[in-house]
């Protein structure tokens, strides 16, 4: 049974680093409606932080564009983000998503950017053409509610 | 996020900096944080240099390539570097860089951590 969207925010913001705090309280304001426990808070908003710096670091540069987070919750308890520019793409996304491989070791990227965000959500998928831009697309399944007794 | 265009607390003992980071380190914060360190550590040129995570709420990648950048910056320089009361959260983070085989971390008692 296909699971239904029980709520859906789309927002949109520039690219400047402000924003990167922004993003990641919004996802966790989101969320919050799930009641999830404190771990996965914590993940899921280290993985759009991540994924929103991405946009803002390597999908712009310098330039200033718009940064779009769209985020779902279904009813299956399913939390699902996607962080889409406009930007230069990534020529190779694999070697993208290479533990510590990063194009700009200068201002101290460590490139552990997608090695987080795959080991704390549930599934990641990056759609990347040069000169195009970059979506990523991640998911994490909330745990269960403790039930109420009585 | 202003709170580090004004102070880095630090505390220095003998020829040991701990310097106590506060807050959200991430992209937007670190690079702020990283100079202000820098500074510490070329005007005081201390033995050791330990960054105190207990006030850190938050932390992502760019916190890792602060701390990464810190120890090359130290080793560079000969001085002993070492990562203090990390949150699990922020002890995740380190583990899945394979941080520990670089750097020391340690965690003191609660007692200790408050300045």
């Amino acid at each position: 049974m296909k699971a239904t969207v029980v709520n859906d925010v789309r927002l949109t913001f520039p690219s400047v680093s402000s924003n990167e705090a922004f993003a990641r309280a919004a996802a966790a304001s989101f969320c919050a409606q799930l009641n999830p426990t404190y771990d996965e808070l914590s993940d899921i908003k280290c993985a759009v932080s991540e994924a929103v710096t991405n946009a803002i670091v390597h999908g712009y540069r310098d330039a200033l564009g718009e940064v779009q987070l769209h985020m779902t919750i279904t009813d299956d308890r399913v939390f699902r983000a996607e962080i889409k520019d406009k930007g230069c793409g990534i020529p190779d996304v694999e070697e993208a998503m290479r533990p510590l491989f990063t194009t700009d070791p200068e201002n101290e990227r460590s490139g552990m950017g997608f090695t987080i965000i795959e080991n704390f959500m549930d599934s990641l998928r990056v759609v990347s053409a040069p000169a195009k831009g970059t979506r990523v697309i991640m998911t994490k399944k909330l745990s269960m509610l403790p039930r109420v007794k009585g | 996020m202003l709170e580090y265009e004004n102070s880095l607390k630090s505390i220095t003992s003998g020829k040991c900096l701990t310097v106590y980071l506060e807050g959200d380190i991430d992209h937007h914060n670190a690079r702020i944080v990283r100079s202000k360190i820098d500074t510490k550590l070329y005007i005081q040129r201390p033995g050791e240099l330990v960054l105190d995570l207990s006030r850190v709420n938050f932390m992502d990648s760019s916190g890792l390539g602060l701390i990464l950048g810190r120890y090359t910056k130290a080793v560079e320089l000969g001085i002993l570097f070492k990562v203090a009361n990390p949150s699990p959260q922020i002890r995740k983070i380190l583990d899945l860089a394979g941080t520990e085989r670089l750097i020391k971390i340690e965690n003191a008692p609660m007692s200790a951590k408050r300045v």
